[in-house]
């Protein structure tokens, strides 16, 4: 382009680059937008239909059938409580603790900050691989954690294979994860908090819960909110560590949205439901990542203000 | 700051040593078994005193897995080569794909910018097996199911979006004026984006790039949907070698340490852009 271009003023140049540019840098970005779009509206297509593979001539359009059957389909409605419970209490242990760590670790002292950059070592670890190490420890036979499960009196500690404690122990290790991402957000949040009102506050002998609940809390809202929404969207689609831990099982206990989905697809070859449950999945993460959209927007804006 | 009791000393010791032992005690522990066999990994109660043994690892290294009743062959080495290629090629292909873009999105305004940023950016939130079903079948129809170049591709719905939106926010911080300045000393457009706009926005790069290649390695599904033995990264690999080594607990262990280790490496070289990278560029602290 720029060959034939050069003998025009500088101007002149100037313009057409201008009015092409930007399509021909974001093409690629363009492209990948396409390449998910086409996959997500045959996705839809998909939700809509009678289609298995095991039975390709049955294949036809049922409309909202799919979705109808799911009213009184038991297996969905588990899918449902089971993913609402799995987000729930991840997301909340998560945010308790990742809150307390960051307020342990506020001041800027080298300590602090070699303590916060280990404590991202679990978040660096792919979850797939994750379930694996914890597997490994809370194995009945040799598992440190089974072993310290009987000192303190439980002899018959199953973990992941016990229906009781399959979900506990999923939320473990997403726990264990997943916190350090909380942890270091809030951190970031809290160091950012500007000075003044807390120098006031001591100055004035206020009561530090006081303070804690009346100036840091409502100051830090922002960051909390943009961390627990990412983490609420990511985990009620978490597949990775509930895979790699029990497949789902052991029965229906750990089936979530997207193992449900993914099973349905593989093993029964029910591609129409499995797309359907994906649909409803995918609804209310969109709604969900507007609003996180939207506020991270305005805190990114925020804090460029500030800056 | 208030006058410190010693009782709120002790507490808070006491509360981020139990917190440095929950998050830390897990790899602790699997790096104390990759040096064990499973004699010592099977003892009750479990104990820290071992003759440590690097057979683990040699059978790793030398894809030959010692079993009790046969020798097997494994392609541990293969999955770990893999997940380098495929995280490597990837950024490399997101960062030269994404890059630009983010330039154009941040600085070159242009009409449906902004849906598509939006598009994107929603997307990178959207269920993964969404796309991927669909792709499975679409892909065995045109010959790329189960390629490195399907992988690739399919690894680009990760990569871009989170390249193009930390990226795209450096670039916003760029301040104009300094590029019209260049442009007014009469250097065109290509030289003001390599001189001038990558130069700075390159911590943003760097830290896009660092954990686009944290997210690539650590990718289960996509693997796992696409990929057949041959092509799969260590942690699609490392399910399928529990079940195929049986009760190698060590060698196991020690596969998840040298799967870990990469990560682990760059987190702790590259610690800053890391942070920044994490918070999405959302906050400057």
């Amino acid at each position: 382009m720029s060959a034939h271009t050069t003998d025009m003023p500088p101007k002149q140049r100037f313009k057409i680059s201008k009015r092409y540019l930007p399509y021909v840098l974001s093409l690629p970005a363009l492209l990948v937008c396409i390449g998910i779009l086409i996959p997500f509206f045959t996705a839809v297509a998909y939700s809509l239909q009678r289609y298995r593979l095991s039975q390709p001539w049955a294949r036809q359009y049922n409309w909202g059938e799919n979705y109808l059957n799911f009213m009184t389909d038991p297996a969905f409605w588990n899918t449902l409580q089971v993913s609402l419970t799995y987000a729930f209490l991840t997301v909340g242990i998560e945010l308790l603790l990742g809150l307390g760590i960051a307020l342990l670790l506020q001041k800027r002292t080298r300590f602090n900050n070699f303590v916060s950059i280990m404590l991202l070592m679990p978040l660096m670890t792919a979850p797939a691989l994750a379930s694996l190490m914890w597997k490994l420890m809370t194995n009945p036979g040799f598992g440190v954690l089974s072993y310290w499960a009987t000192l303190i009196g439980i002899d018959d500690m199953r973990w992941a294979s016990d229906p009781s404690t399959a979900m506990l122990t999923v939320v473990l290790v997403d726990v264990w994860v997943y916190t350090p991402f909380i942890m270091i957000l809030l951190l970031a949040g809290l160091r950012s908090l500007p000075r003044q009102p807390f120098e006031a506050a001591e100055l004035d002998g206020v009561p530090r819960l006081f303070v804690f609940w009346k100036i840091t809390l409502p100051m830090l809202t922002p960051f909390l909110l943009t961390a627990v929404l990412f983490r609420v969207i990511e985990s009620i689609q978490q597949f990775d560590i509930i895979y790699a831990m029990t497949q789902g099982g052991p029965g229906d206990k750990l089936t979530v949205f997207q193992v449900e989905a993914y099973l349905n697809f593989f093993q029964s070859t029910n591609v129409g439901r499995s797309a359907a449950l994906l649909m409803i999945l995918w609804v209310i993460t969109y709604i969900l990542s507007t609003i996180f959209i939207k506020n991270w927007l305005r805190l990114r804006e925020r804090a460029r203000g500030e800056a | 700051m208030q006058s410190v009791s010693t009782l709120e000393r002790v507490l808070r010791g006491t509360a981020l040593s139990l917190v440095i032992f929950f998050f830390m005690f897990p790899i602790f522990w699997i790096f104390l078994m990759s040096f064990q066999t499973n004699e010592t990994i099977l003892r009750v109660p479990p104990s820290m005193v071992f003759e440590p043994t690097l057979t683990n690892y040699r059978s790793l290294i030398s894809g030959t897995l010692e079993g009790s009743t046969a020798t097997l062959e494994i392609r541990f080495m293969g999955n770990l080569y893999n997940s380098l290629f495929l995280s490597v090629t990837s950024v490399t292909v997101g960062l030269l794909l994404g890059v630009p873009a983010a330039y154009a999105f941040a600085k070159l305004k242009f009409r449906g910018s902004e849906d598509i940023a939006f598009t994107l950016l929603s997307f990178r939130f959207a269920p993964p097996l969404l796309v991927l079903l669909p792709l499975t079948i679409y892909f065995q129809k045109i010959g790329l199911a189960d390629t490195y170049v399907g992988l690739i591709w399919v690894y680009q719905l990760i990569v871009l979006p989170l390249i193009l939106w930390i990226v795209r926010g450096y670039f916003e911080d760029i301040p104009s004026d300094i590029e019209y300045a260049h442009r007014i000393a009469g250097h065109g457009f290509w030289s003001t984006f390599t001189k001038i706009a990558l130069p700075l926005a390159g911590p943003g790069i760097a830290a896009a790039g660092l954990l686009a290649f944290i997210f690539a390695w650590n990718n289960f599904i996509f693997a796992l949907v696409l990929a057949s033995a041959d092509k799969q990264p260590v942690t699609v690999g490392a399910l399928a070698f529990i079940t195929a080594s049986g009760i190698n607990y060590g060698q196991i262990a020690a596969g998840i340490m040298l799967s870990i280790a990469p990560t682990f490496a760059l987190a702790l070289y590259a610690q800053r852009y890391l942070v920044e990278g994490l918070s999405l560029g959302a906050v400057k602290g």
